[in-house]
């Protein structure tokens, strides 16, 4: 594989990172893309539009979001110095919301006043219904039945915001079969709806805008670290569904070959069992929901069904430009488990007070192995990218408490 | 460019009516179902048969083909046996042209080359794939069309002329228009609409125009064949295989012929169509 000058310049007009993404979509889908995609190069363009999210990350999402050294963590592991990035302390509680903003700004440009999503865990369901309730748009939210199960609170968060969430209940009723949903009803109702994708995937443009929205964090991450040490972080590290978090972490540093770069997914009951969601480690490039990208599937291309612990990593696929990234050799994807992470939940909850989302607990649990091993002059961000307030009831259910 | 569609569009061109286009799934209830029901529907009356190759998340189609297509995966079947049930066919037929109809993971896993050799030479004549536009015609639309495989392109409610020969371009055998912006088997057709988008496409193309989505009843398919070259029936016949099955889905000896008798129902609303316009 050819090594590129600048890792950060993908994709290419067809929306390719190497050979990923792309725009696999129905012909009913292909007009709104190109729209979106030109509404979305004339925003980015547009100082209004610039200013309104500027306004909007500052006053209403409480930005930036604090660079916090972890002392008691780093002292109980006794090794890098690590610091979290708190997007968990974001309005809405996950950086879930930095992209909501961006795509609904661009949806009341382009005049659609009803919003769609998808949802896992339901943070981007949560971000997606706030925001609609903050500009007054019609918000319909598809969850799999099994993850309405599962992230009770945040049903009924997005429910008080006043919005529609429709459990689906086809395939694995989790956040695949969610996005199918969302499709189908994006392709149904072409005229006055704006599909809000959560994540750093789907057909062209989302992965590169959904990015763009996000990398507000890596930026942050940047000047702060700059002001905190003086120089950048030596390693980064982020938990990855289908990305969103990690990449807007990762890409302002991509060009920085002195930063290590960290992707982890949900390894579920191990990668031996088959029943994880590490597209990376354990899949193969595939096309599905619009792009090309490592996916888990079977022999035949059926799309295999993912497991994690965590409904916001529950996803057989992953974004196209952390396919990439991984073909190149620029990051490196590990995995944690299902118990992984659950030890990590409970032991940054203990040992800095701050209760973590089970997303990044995943990004968490591989810091506690990586971190005695490095040296104490080794500066390592891990983006705390949602709280856990949403996982209590299920976490307390697995370690036997009623609550 | 596979002879098969020509051959059959001229034939229904000549009776003065349009093409009945029947579609379903390879492999629903089970292999040996399936593949008699693929046998029965040229005598049933269907000009022209799509045969879907089964997928986990088909995105474009509605409950009904949705759970055809679990019912065929549950039961075994792959692309190979999709293709396999071809060769089958064609034992018998040689004149029905057949269009494999689905999602582009399966074939980009089984190999695009090996693919498109392995379907033709089990008497496939087109692809239609419902994940492939314009845009991603280097997959497999134009190595379909050195193949030998006419590639089917769809045009919908949200083509407009702009777009419309970007669509035309590498299109081949008929042009499929979705009568609807939906899924399959959803909302039902405005058959006056349908009528004049056809003519729009027809200013664009020489090649004939099937219509499809949400064709369910003989009536619908008379109106629509009053305007268009072919017209596709899918999700009613699903529903049709479904409502025979036993416990556990599985198939009873009422399946094949549920299947087949509205075929027949469908084919002779078809046919009179034109007359009845003519007369």
């Amino acid at each position: 594989m050819n090594v590129p000058n600048s890792f950060r310049t993908g994709p290419d007009e067809n929306g390719h990172f190497g050979i990923f993404g792309g725009r696999f979509v129905a012909e009913t889908l292909m007009p709104l893309i190109l729209d979106l995609q030109t509404a979305y190069e004339d925003a980015k363009a547009d100082p209004a539009y610039k200013a309104e999210m500027e306004a909007g990350l500052k006053h209403y999402v409480g930005r930036p979001s604090p660079l916090y050294f972890a002392e008691r963590f780093t002292e109980h592991l006794g090794g890098a110095k690590i610091y979290f990035k708190r997007e968990e302390l974001n309005h809405t509680g996950s950086h879930k919301v930095n992209n909501v903003l961006g795509q609904i700004l661009l949806a009341r440009r382009m005049g659609k006043p009803r919003i769609i999503a998808e949802t896992g865990a339901g943070q981007h369901g949560v971000a997606t219904a706030t925001l609609c309730a903050r500009y007054g748009l019609k918000c319909v939210v598809y969850m799999g039945a099994v993850d309405v199960a599962r992230q009770a609170p945040n049903v009924f968060r997005m429910k008080m915001l006043g919005a529609e969430v429709v459990p689906v209940k086809s395939g694995s009723s989790t956040l695949k079969d969610a996005m199918n949903e969302a499709l189908r009803d994006w392709v149904t109702n072409v005229h006055d709806t704006f599909y809000c994708i959560g994540t750093v995937a789907g057909p062209h443009p989302y992965p590169a805008m959904v990015r763009d929205f996000q990398s507000i964090i890596g930026h942050e991450t940047r000047e702060q670290m700059l002001e905190a040490e003086g120089r950048l972080p030596d390693s980064l590290i982020a938990c990855i569904g289908g990305g969103s978090n990690a990449m807007g972490l990762f890409h302002p540093f991509l060009d920085d070959p002195s930063v290590k770069i960290w992707g982890v997914e949900a390894a579920g009951h191990g990668i031996p069992s088959g029943q994880h969601a590490a597209s990376l480690t354990g899949g193969r490039p595939g096309v599905l929901h619009g792009n090309r990208t490592y996916l888990l599937m079977d022999d035949d291309g059926q799309i295999a069904e993912a497991h994690s612990i965590s409904a916001g990593l529950d996803y057989p696929g992953i974004g196209p430009e952390h396919s990439w990234l991984h073909d190149t050799g620029r990051a490196t994807y590990i995995s944690a488990t299902d118990q992984e992470a659950l030890n990590a939940f409970q032991l940054v909850s203990k040992l800095e007070g701050i209760i973590p989302a089970l997303e990044p607990a995943h990004a968490l649990a591989k810091v506690i192995e990586l971190a005695p091993t490095l040296p104490k002059d080794h500066l390592m961000v891990v983006n705390l990218s949602g709280r856990g307030d949403k996982d209590i009831p299920q976490v307390a259910e697995i370690l036997g408490t009623k609550i | 460019m596979s002879p098969r569609f020509e051959a059959r569009f001229k034939a229904c061109a000549a009776e003065g009516r349009a093409a009945l286009v029947t579609f379903i799934t390879a492999g629903d209830p089970d292999r040996e179902t399936s593949l008699a029901l693929l046998k029965a529907l040229p005598a049933a009356g269907a000009d022209i048969i799509e045969l879907g190759v089964p997928f986990t998340d088909p995105m474009a189609d509605g409950p009904a083909i949705q759970a055809a297509g679990l019912r065929a995966l549950k039961a075994g079947q792959t692309l190979a046996k999709t293709i396999e049930m071809v060769r089958e066919f064609r034992k018998d037929d040689a004149t029905t042209p057949l269009v494999l109809m689905g999602y582009y993971n399966p074939v980009y896993i089984y190999g695009v080359d090996r693919f498109l050799k392995d379907a033709k030479e089990a008497g496939v004549d087109g692809l239609v794939v419902v994940d492939l536009p314009p845009e991603e015609d280097g997959e497999l639309c134009l190595p379909a069309l050195k193949a030998g495989l006419a590639f089917i392109r769809l045009a919908t409610p949200t083509t407009d002329d702009k777009r419309l020969p970007a669509v035309l371009a590498n299109t081949a055998g008929f042009v499929y228009y979705v009568s609807i912006a939906g899924i399959t088997g959803a909302a039902t057709p405005d058959a006056d609409r349908v009528k004049q988008a056809v003519a729009r496409i027809k200013r664009h193309t020489t090649l004939p125009v099937a219509v499809g989505f949400g064709v369910k009843t003989p009536t619908q398919a008379a109106e629509i064949a009053g305007g268009a070259d072919g017209v596709v029936v899918g999700s009613a016949l699903i529903d049709a295989l479904r409502a025979t099955l036993g416990e556990g889905d599985t198939a009873t000896p009422a399946t094949v012929p549920a299947v087949t008798s509205l075929v027949s129902a469908l084919a002779q609303a078809v046919r009179g169509a034109r007359r009845a316009a003519a007369e």
